[in-house]
């Protein structure tokens, strides 16, 4: 089986090493990953803007360069959760089905499909603050969430950062509450965004983590953004750079 | 027409006040908890909420056979049933009843419908004097402020702001922070309004309709003594809050005070199916857009709505923005989803106003499938041209860049301009309000296509698509 | 109904036929008990202190209770005591009020109630047992009388209760008022009674003993 590796607008232009981590993560994990190179963006940001029409022509363009894949894998919960769950503004091809049908997120896939708990090769001796973005939790199911009390407790990230050795992972409050980032929201409703990644980083650091570890590139570029300009240096990474073995 | 709400700039001046608005994320957090706490103690809470859920469903899609059903019982029980087409007609119709009566002040306990129809200002603009009971909404009145939060009105002010405010209105001491002084004081002042009242005024959270009964849920007693004291008792409510029996109500009140505080019910959860002896009873059901919103079909689950406000206590949003800065009756994530049936151009905005985390959906009582709505929304203001100009168009060039990869790629390899590119920057007049709190992210050096093409072309085959 | 009624009903009526979704079916509503149903009374006891009600079990001992001492030592500046209830006489009943008003001239008003609800630690009340519906508002506090077997396990139960088909007016009351709208901090009382004391008794004790 191959698989075709998506790799997110903003990941692709700010990140480019988490989607090295990600492709070389999957090579180690012998998977026949190809990079298709027409690829540009999901059109989340304009179908969340509620601009349908204009996302159209992105849609069907992605459509078009992974619909004939029989499993895409992409670094974000975002971005899978848009293609999973909304991808409605192109035409509703065969390809198109295709796409959204067998789309994951790389937590989703080595955790799921590759069935993998163990990263023998990567070591982090690190304290933890791990990230889950609403995406991923809520719309993704990738981990329980704090409203529906009954439900058993699980992450799928953390238990696959629980398979590198070292790793310790921090408790803070209020840890599934939205970061702030919220796409388009981050820019419109710029002063309640970066208030919710002020008190996310409070709640975090009263933890003394070592570091942030998210599966979502995009609020941890919304939570940097807030440290930094708080004179914050504490080191952020994308779960598939953990795994992929990065050291701090 | 009024212009439309900027909620972002109201959340941003409440945030610059960090003292109430740290106060009101913390506040309303730890009721998010409270309910959290009481839902754990219930097994069956899924269920319960599965159950309240299809209740509604069931009734609303029936909702023309339990209207008259309840109408028929009522009359039965005693009842005088109006119905109100919209505010308007609503409002008359409570000033005629008064006026029939001879009635010139009337005491009211907290309704959000009444907020909704404006209520207070047309029976004050006819000399009608009218006294809220609720002592969140007293507060409100006294300060001339809308309500903040449909089950805490005043709830986004400190405990220093309702001693001042009673000190200017009631001559009480503006030092004494003691909460219970101040609820005795406003106790006080409005217990001989209460006594001396020709005429009181409740809503009601639940209607029944296979026994035409009302029912009103309340800590203060203050209902009760509203509907018990004067001669005349008005119930107004929305035509959406009817249930079909008394078996079903037992599902809502069981989820309704935990969604809303984490008690297990009110102190007085109160059913009133006619008249006392020798007084009057007149119940007014209102329209007011219900039933248009009924026949949207993305939309009509919003109906569904018992006022609890677990939605707005969870709203990171809203947490942060305060209850006034929606600017509406209705706040908050299950206002986002009303307000556009009211005033489409002045709510324009709200929709945005929300990261669509969907906490909002996972707590709500009865299922609404709020945050979906709220995206769903976002679509129907595109679409009716209530998206800025400016904003509709940076996202038309962002769709012509994205759908072809060899624009994509001049543009980002240009790297200084990848900030105008990137579609989540591309915004209408605040270009640079990302840097303002936050740093910019820094430009790689090599964009993950570059690098690719450089480091493992040569080993793969290329693939083409499109 | 005048003609501008008639026309605003049938707008209403036809606008909700119009729009109104398709039917959509009544679900079956369970009663959620539980296998093994904790001692309902003390469940009961536990959810009403929760909302500041008190509950007075000593009396349960005594084969008469002695309402009168109870009452004068717990409520030592009490003057006006209405009785609802046979086995207590009181000071007035409700009957003697005139006016609906003068109920805010009783201390303590007594009541039994018919009907406990052990989830929430609610009591059932109607016009019956109040007689005139504003004393249980206006009064300064309120003791009410609970036979402990008629303490149903929850809410569900709660309302199969037959007054709620047949009364004009019924309360399930839980602690004495209350309010929290002043910076989320709980107080009592608000507009209605100061405290609320159950006392539980049996109800076939009735009429054994007056004060």
């Amino acid at each position: 089986m191959q698989v075709a590796l998506m790799v997110p607008c903003y990941i692709d232009m700010f990140y480019p090493h988490v989607g090295i981590a990600t492709l070389e993560l999957l090579e180690r994990l012998g998977v026949d990953v190809v990079y298709p190179t027409e690829q540009t963006c999901c059109g989340q940001p304009m179908a969340n803007s509620g601009c349908y029409a204009e996302a159209q022509a992105t849609e069907e363009h992605c459509a078009r360069v992974f619909g004939s894949f029989d499993c895409v894998v992409t670094a974000s919960g975002s971005c899978t959760h848009h293609i999973r769950n909304k991808f409605t503004a192109g035409a509703d091809t065969p390809e198109k089905q295709n796409l959204v049908r067998n789309t994951y997120d790389l937590v989703e896939f080595l955790h799921d499909v590759l069935k993998i708990r163990e990263f023998p090769w990567a070591i982090f001796e690190h304290k933890v603050a791990l990230h889950t973005s609403c995406s991923a939790i809520r719309g993704l199911n990738m981990a329980s969430m704090s409203e529906r009390v009954h439900d058993p407790v699980f992450s799928k990230p953390k238990a696959l950062l629980s398979g590198v050795p070292g790793i310790e992972f921090v408790e803070f409050e209020r840890v599934d509450e939205c970061c702030g980032f919220g796409g388009t929201f981050a820019v419109t409703e710029e002063a309640v965004s970066a208030k919710m990644g002020y008190d996310k980083l409070a709640f975090m650091q009263k933890a003394s983590p070592e570091c942030i570890v998210s599966s979502d590139m995009s609020c941890l570029m919304h939570l940097q953004g807030c440290a930094r300009r708080q004179k914050q240096d504490i080191p952020f990474y994308h779960l598939a750079e953990i795994l992929n073995g990065v050291s701090l | 027409m009024s212009g439309v709400v900027d909620q972002a700039r109201n959340a941003e001046t409440f945030l610059a006040d960090t003292v109430h608005e740290e106060r009101l994320d913390k506040l309303l957090w730890a009721m998010r908890l409270r309910r959290d706490a009481a839902a754990r103690q219930v097994p069956e809470w899924e269920e319960l909420r599965t159950l309240a859920s299809e209740i509604k469903e069931h009734t609303l899609s029936n909702l023309s056979q339990y209207l008259i059903q309840f109408e028929a019982r009522a009359t039965a029980n005693g009842m005088i049933v109006h119905w109100a087409r919209d505010a308007h007609e609503h409002n008359q119709i409570v000033y005629d009843i008064l006026a029939e009566q001879g009635a010139n002040s009337l005491v009211k306990s907290k309704s959000m419908l009444t907020e909704e129809c404006e209520l207070r200002p047309f029976l004050e603009r006819r000399g009608v004097r009218v006294t809220e009971t609720d002592l969140g909404e007293r507060i409100q009145q006294l300060d001339d402020q809308p309500p903040g939060h449909i089950v805490g009105p005043a709830i986004h002010k400190t405990t220093q702001d309702v001693a001042t405010l009673f000190s200017q209105k009631y001559g009480s001491d503006p030092r004494n922070l003691d909460a219970a002084y101040l609820a005795g004081v406003m106790r006080e002042n409005t217990r001989p309004d209460i006594l001396n009242a020709p005429a009181g005024m409740t809503g009601a959270n639940f209607v029944v309709a296979e026994t035409g009964a009302i029912v009103v849920a309340t800590n203060e007693g203050n209902a009760d003594l509203s509907a018990h004291t004067p001669p005349l008792h008005i119930c107004s409510v929305g035509i959406e809050k009817i249930i079909p029996t008394t078996e079903s109500l037992a599902v809502f009140i069981r989820l309704l005070t935990r969604s809303a505080t984490g008690d297990k019910i009110t102190q007085y959860t109160s059913m009133f199916r006619g008249p006392r002896k020798g007084a009057v009873m007149h119940v007014i059901l209102v329209d007011n857009g219900r039933s248009s919103r009924l026949g949207m079909k993305r939309f009509w689950h919003s109906l569904k709505c018992i006022r609890c406000a677990a939605c707005m206590n969870t709203c990171p949003v809203y947490r942060r923005s305060g209850g006034l800065s929606y600017g509406s009756t209705y706040m908050g994530p299950i206002g986002i989803i009303m307000m556009p049936t009211f005033e489409i151009r002045k709510y324009s905005e709200l929709p945005f106003a929300s990261t669509l985390n969907g906490s909002c959906t996972n707590v709500c009582p009865v299922k609404i499938d709020i945050h979906e709505q709220i995206y769903g929304w976002r679509e129907v203001m595109e679409e009716n041209g209530q998206i800025q100009v400016v904003k509709k168009e940076a996202m038309r060039v962002a769709d012509e860049v994205l759908s072809h990869p060899t624009l994509y790629r001049i543009a980002t390899t240009a790297l200084s301009t990848a900030l105008e590119v990137l579609p989540h920057f591309a915004v209408y007049n605040r270009l640079n309000s990302w840097a303002k709190h936050r740093d910019v992210p820094e430009a790689a050096t090599e964009t993950f296509h570059e690098w690719y093409r450089n480091n493992r072309l040569h080993t793969n085959e290329e693939v083409r698509r499109g | 109904m005048n003609s501008t009624q008639a026309l605003s009903r049938n707008t209403i009526l036809d606008s909700v036929r119009a729009n109104q979704p398709a039917t959509q079916p009544m679900p079956t509503i369970p009663h959620f008990h539980t296998n093994q149903p904790a001692d309902l009374v003390t469940t009961f006891c536990e959810s009403i202190a929760r909302m500041a009600g008190v509950v007075v079990t000593d009396l349960l001992n005594e084969d008469v209770p002695d309402l009168d001492s109870f009452l004068r030592a717990k409520f030592p500046d009490a003057k006006v005591f209405c009785s609802a209830i046979p086995e207590y006489a009181g000071t007035i009943k409700p009957a003697s009020l005139n006016h609906w008003s003068e109920a805010s001239t009783i201390d303590i008003c007594i009541l039994r109630s018919p009907m406990g609800v052990a989830e929430t630690g609610s009591i059932l009340l109607s016009d019956i047992e109040l007689q005139v519906n504003t004393i249980a508002f206006l009064a300064h506090d309120l003791v009410v009388l609970l036979d402990p077997k008629q303490i149903v396990e929850n809410i569900h139960d709660a309302y199969e209760h037959p007054y709620f088909k047949l009364r004009p007016y019924s309360v399930l009351m839980t602690g004495p008022s209350g309010s929290g709208d002043i910076s989320g901090i709980t107080v009592h009382p608000a507009q209605g009674v100061k405290t609320l004391t159950v006392i539980l008794f049996p109800a076939q004790h009735a009429g054994q003993r007056s004060g």
